[in-house]
């Protein structure tokens, strides 16, 4: 097994293992997804209306939620020294763990997602596009979220600022991901907002390991 | 401000990892300057000193996780800045953490970082037989968070001869361990040490690794125009 698969192993095993995370993080999803036709009253037209908004803007603070423990705990350990001094490069390491976060979160919130759009009568033909928005938004929101998670580690009431740092980076993610479902609806093409999120992807694919990798490294000097 | 050149003398280039010239800076305060060091293949290098005196700052940045403020640091003769990455082949470092985590078991977890750190060719170390030499055999399926702060640091110490590197940087690697297991590191730091292993390490306890060289971190206090200069910088 290459060190990269072992690195993303071991985070799964670990939130697996201690469960509470993802699980925290889908039931707050479908919980606060709930809450919206309570607030806003059952009628399907509204709630129509305002389905691919709620879903997106639910899926940003869920994922926010988990972020903080993404090297907290690694950090307070030691582990985070000892994977700074591993042969292996941090910027590979910061994918690995990346991924790992976005296989229990990003993931499960894409595959819950539908079920939420029946609850709160999405369009039908906004489906594809909500369930592609997400796939390819969601890592974005465990890139981004890493260089926040690696800026704040150290910092008293970490959570809370990284919150600050890292919603109004989200603000694109969100733009995008809402139009596609709302173009799909309309009868127009939801493509151009995809491939924008693909793009967001890539960019964030390329630059952030750099961004969090440094970031840690000031943190454990 | 122009960094002034530290010429490693010609008996130490030859091999080895040596230090010369060394300043360490935290936050605003200068911690040691002047400090030289030589670590010759097979050597060791005990660090002593009252609290606050670098000690553990000199290991940091022995290990490259901090930068030296002055000074360089080689191996062989060449610039560890150089190939930051084959440094970090070279050594372990065992901090004041253990880097144990709760949810995994003992044998995950030293599989883990042996896996982590083996090189292209190395044979793959056997776990039991590892634990076994620090006394966590009966241990290695229990899940970390059943240990004792002394078992948890067995296990730090275990990650040592999981995967071999010739450099041992240590920091008190004695705390919290029984005599039994202070006996077995210093069985381990001899095997090391004959097979042409260095090792740098901490501790406030006496400790008998025969002809280990000791470096007093009180000798290298900053004179105030340095300190002075540290401030300004």
């Amino acid at each position: 097994m290459s060190k990269f698969s072992l690195l993303v192993a071991r985070d799964l095993r670990l939130a697996l293992r201690q469960g509470g995370d993802a699980a925290m993080v889908i039931g707050f999803f479908v919980l606060t997804v709930i809450l919206f036709p309570f607030g806003v009253g059952p009628e399907p037209q509204l709630l129509q209306r305002i389905a691919p908004g709620i879903i997106w803007v639910t899926a940003l603070l869920a994922a926010l939620l988990s972020l903080e423990r993404l090297f907290q705990a690694d950090y307070e350990d030691g582990s985070l020294e000892a994977l700074v001094l591993l042969p292996l490069p941090l910027e590979a390491q910061v994918l690995a763990k990346c991924l790992a976060h976005w296989l229990v979160t990003g993931l499960p919130l894409t595959l819950v997602a539908p079920l939420l759009g029946l609850l709160l009568h999405l369009d039908l033909a906004g489906y594809p596009a909500l369930v592609l928005g997400m796939a390819l938004g969601t890592p974005i929101l465990s890139l981004l979220g890493a260089i926040g998670a690696a800026l704040s580690l150290g910092a008293r009431r970490g959570g809370v600022l990284l919150s600050l740092m890292v919603l109004p980076l989200y603000i694109p993610v969100l733009i995008f991901g809402v139009a596609a479902v709302e173009a799909e609806s309309a009868g127009l093409a939801a493509r151009p907002h995809l491939l924008l999120l693909a793009a967001l992807l890539l960019a964030a694919l390329a630059l952030v390991p750099f961004a969090a990798a440094g970031a840690l490294r000031q943190a454990v000097e | 401000m122009s960094e002034p050149a530290f010429p490693i003398p010609a008996d130490r280039a030859a091999a080895g990892f040596a230090g010369a010239g060394l300043a360490c800076r935290r936050g605003e305060r200068l911690i040691f300057s002047r400090l030289d060091f030589a670590l010759k293949p097979g050597g060791a290098l005990i660090l002593v000193g009252p609290n606050g005196s670098g000690k553990s700052s000199l290991l940091r940045l022995m290990a490259g996780l901090t930068p030296a403020w002055r000074g360089r640091l080689s191996w062989d003769g060449a610039d560890i800045a150089a190939d930051r990455e084959a440094h970090r082949a070279r050594l372990h470092f065992i901090g004041h953490a253990d880097a144990v985590k709760p949810a995994l078991s003992v044998e995950e977890s030293l599989r883990f970082w042996a896996g982590m750190r083996a090189g292209a060719g190395d044979e793959p170390r056997d776990s039991a037989a590892v634990l076994a030499q620090f006394g966590l055999e009966t241990a290695a399926r229990l899940p970390c968070r059943y240990l004792s702060a002394g078992q948890k640091r067995r296990l730090a110490l275990a990650r040592l001869i999981a995967s071999p590197a010739p450099l041992w940087l240590l920091d008190e690697p004695l705390t919290g361990l029984d005599r039994d297991a202070a006996a077995q590191l210093l069985a381990a730091i001899a095997a090391h040490r004959r097979q042409g292993g260095s090792v740098a390490l901490s501790t406030h306890a006496p400790l008998d690794l025969g002809d280990a060289a000791e470096l007093s971190l009180a000798a290298f206090r900053p004179t105030r125009q340095e300190i002075g200069e540290a401030v300004e910088a």
